[in-house]
């Protein structure tokens, strides 16, 4: 207890540089575990994904489609237990800035293949039977206002012409880490409408959804599934959902080695800065520590007393900046829209947050705490005259 | 030396006086060397030194700037470590105790009075008076108790929450002499105590060390250049170039 009241006593002997000190370390962690949160949210659609699932693709690219023959065989491989099927169709809402992912779906099994999208059983219905119904997610039918029966133009760029869809159900998500920023239409509306007026791009499917029976046997499925289709004019690459988000991601992998990157410079930025501090806080402390050893305090008290007062700042700063980094995280997630379906501030952010004061604080100390420890007695007393 | 456990300390501050045990000496030196080295080169600063001190003795160590009696001082009271010989501090070779074990051994028997205080800022007189029983197992309220006789015995029972910086040079100097009264320590060293005060001051500072020495029979060893304060001590010992000349 002694040590604590001392402590407490000597961090707030100079309250302008305790003060300035603490506000660095919240900017510092507030923004390590924004940049952190950035990171996970890039990362979401793969975290959500589940491991039942596999996607099947064109091996070529995703540029390019397999028939909708290819459904029934796939069906037929062993350990697969279900096949939905999804087109990305790439509509502008109002205008391009209006960014939101859209997929025309089998509907039917696509629904049952999701269970993380809650919908109310009512509008889940309403959606099944209006071959031109859509369904949102809510953070999406939030941002822009949307209501059931609304009427949603989206203007095709991969399937030219205006499509007008009626709002017939809202899903919820059933965690925070469950995209609430999609958009689902009828697959069949689309097939109709295409094959009709391009008959040769009619009965063509983006990917394929496969739900599995056992996920330990993805690999020999996958793999079952590609040999299925070697040798055709749409040969196929199988992998688990997982890897084929982390696909997307990969794209980007760049940008967020730089924020990842960032996020640990700007800690180790203020742990150089921490250190100064408390160098010069020790320094100025060494007639105290050796009038202290004189009196008959051990060299490990004076090294506990700057470790307890480097680590006690630092997780005062720490722990206001994980409290600060939650509204900020809102007010960006707010800002960014859509383009971070799934942001929020995890608890192993905050856990590496805590952990990053921690360490800042322990490591600005090991130098100040060596050296006061070690300091001879007289010399230490010398420093006072 | 008292024979007590460090641990708790006898409180003779309300007591009489603990006087010596006959013609054994408390501090014995004996051959006692020191050496600094700088690079190559040698310097000494304390050679073949001899003396003992009584019980109950008060010894003003003088000597011109350089003459090696900080050091000396310093050395007795076991915050250096000499290059060789014997410090026997009733009857312990402190010159051959751990770092660990002279730590406790200066808490147990050492009280130290220093020419610039060094209290500590941030603690009251109060606080910093207690500062050595932190280290004892006594209760807050024996702890409280042993403080405020302290603060009584050497006038400033009205300064006690005071902060060092709101006491007169004259009022720390007297905390710093109840801090290193408050352990009942067997020694007493003073480096310097009037160096940073006026005359008056440095008069009641001196008569406060005089009472303890009479009063509580508290041994003294202190280190000052200023012969009126020696002539309050019973002997006077002459350092000069590191050698003891009278």
């Amino acid at each position: 207890m002694y040590v604590v009241f001392l402590v407490f006593k000597n961090a707030f002997r100079h309250k302008l540089r305790t003060s300035l000190t603490i506000v660095g370390i919240i900017v510092a962690i507030t923004a390590f575990g924004l940049l952190r949160t950035i990171v996970e949210a890039w990362y979401a659609g793969a975290e959500a994904t589940s491991s039942a699932r596999l996607v099947t693709r064109n091996s070529i690219s995703l540029v390019f489609s397999m028939p909708l023959t290819y459904a029934q065989k796939i069906r037929q491989v062993p350990g697969v237990a279900a096949v939905s099927w999804a087109n990305w169709f790439g509509g502008i809402y109002i205008t391009e800035r209006n960014f939101f992912p859209q997929f025309a779906i089998d509907a039917a099994t696509y629904l049952d293949m999701y269970p993380e999208f809650v919908l109310k059983p009512e509008e889940k219905k309403a959606f099944l039977v209006d071959r031109k119904g859509a369904v949102v997610g809510r953070k999406l039918a939030d941002q822009y206002g949307w209501k059931i029966g609304d009427q949603i133009p989206l203007r095709g760029t991969i399937f030219p012409g205006t499509w007008t869809f009626t709002l017939r159900a809202i899903y919820d998500g059933v965690d925070a880490k469950t995209d609430e920023t999609q958009f689902y239409f009828h697959w069949q509306y689309l097939n109709e409408a295409i094959k009709a007026r391009f008959p040769r791009r009619g009965d063509q499917i983006g990917v394929y959804i496969v739900e599995i029976r056992d996920p330990a046997q993805a690999a020999a499925i996958s793999r079952d599934v590609d040999a299925t289709f070697r040798n055709s004019l749409a040969e196929t690459l199988t992998e688990t959902e997982k890897a084929f988000q982390l696909g997307f991601v990969a794209m980007t992998e760049t940008i967020l080695v730089a924020v990842q990157a960032v996020s640990f410079v700007v800690i180790i930025i203020i742990m150089a800065v921490m250190a100064n501090t408390m160098a010069m806080t020790a320094r100025e402390r060494y007639g105290e520590y050796a009038t202290m050893k004189t009196l008959g305090f051990g060299n490990g008290f004076v090294a506990l007393l700057i470790f307890a007062e480097s680590i006690g700042i630092a997780l005062a700063g720490g722990g206001l900046g994980i409290l600060l980094t939650f509204p900020l995280a809102n007010a960006f997630a707010g800002a960014m829209g859509t383009l971070f379906p799934v942001f929020f501030v995890s608890r192993q952010t905050v856990l590496m947050q805590l952990g990053a004061a921690l360490v800042v604080g322990v490591v600005a100390a090991c130098v100040p705490a060596w050296r006061a420890a070690r300091v001879r007695i007289v010399d230490g007393l010398r420093s006072i005259a | 030396m008292h024979t007590e456990s460090p641990e708790t300390p006898p409180n003779v501050l309300a007591g009489s006086p603990s006087h010596s045990d006959g013609g054994q000496p408390l501090v014995a030196i004996r051959n006692l060397t020191k050496y600094y080295t700088r690079g190559e080169q040698i310097i000494p600063v304390l050679v073949d030194i001899n003396f003992d001190v009584l019980p109950g003795d008060y010894i003003a160590l003088m000597g011109p700037s350089g003459s090696g009696k900080s050091t000396l001082l310093n050395l007795i009271a076991g915050i250096d470590k000499p290059t060789s010989g014997e410090i026997r501090i009733a009857g312990v070779d402190i010159a051959r105790l751990s770092d660990g074990d002279l730590a406790a051994w200066r808490a147990a028997n050492v009280g130290f009075i220093f020419q610039f205080y060094n209290l500590m800022p941030v603690l009251t007189a109060f606080q910093n008076i207690e500062l050595p029983l932190q280290l004892t197992s006594l209760s807050r309220r024996d702890r409280r108790e042993r403080v405020e006789t302290a603060l009584a015995l050497v006038g400033l029972s009205d300064r006690a929450t005071h902060f060092p910086n709101e006491l007169s040079g004259g009022q720390q100097q007297r905390v710093a002499i109840a801090r290193a009264l408050i352990t009942d320590p067997t020694l007493i060293v003073a480096d310097e105590p009037t160096g940073d005060l006026d005359r008056t001051t440095a008069e009641e500072v001196l008569s406060l060390l005089e009472r303890l020495n009479v009063e509580l029979g508290k041994t003294i060893i202190m280190v000052t250049h200023d012969p009126k304060a020696a002539s309050h001590a019973h002997k006077i010992v002459q350092l000069e170039k590191g050698i003891l000349v009278g």
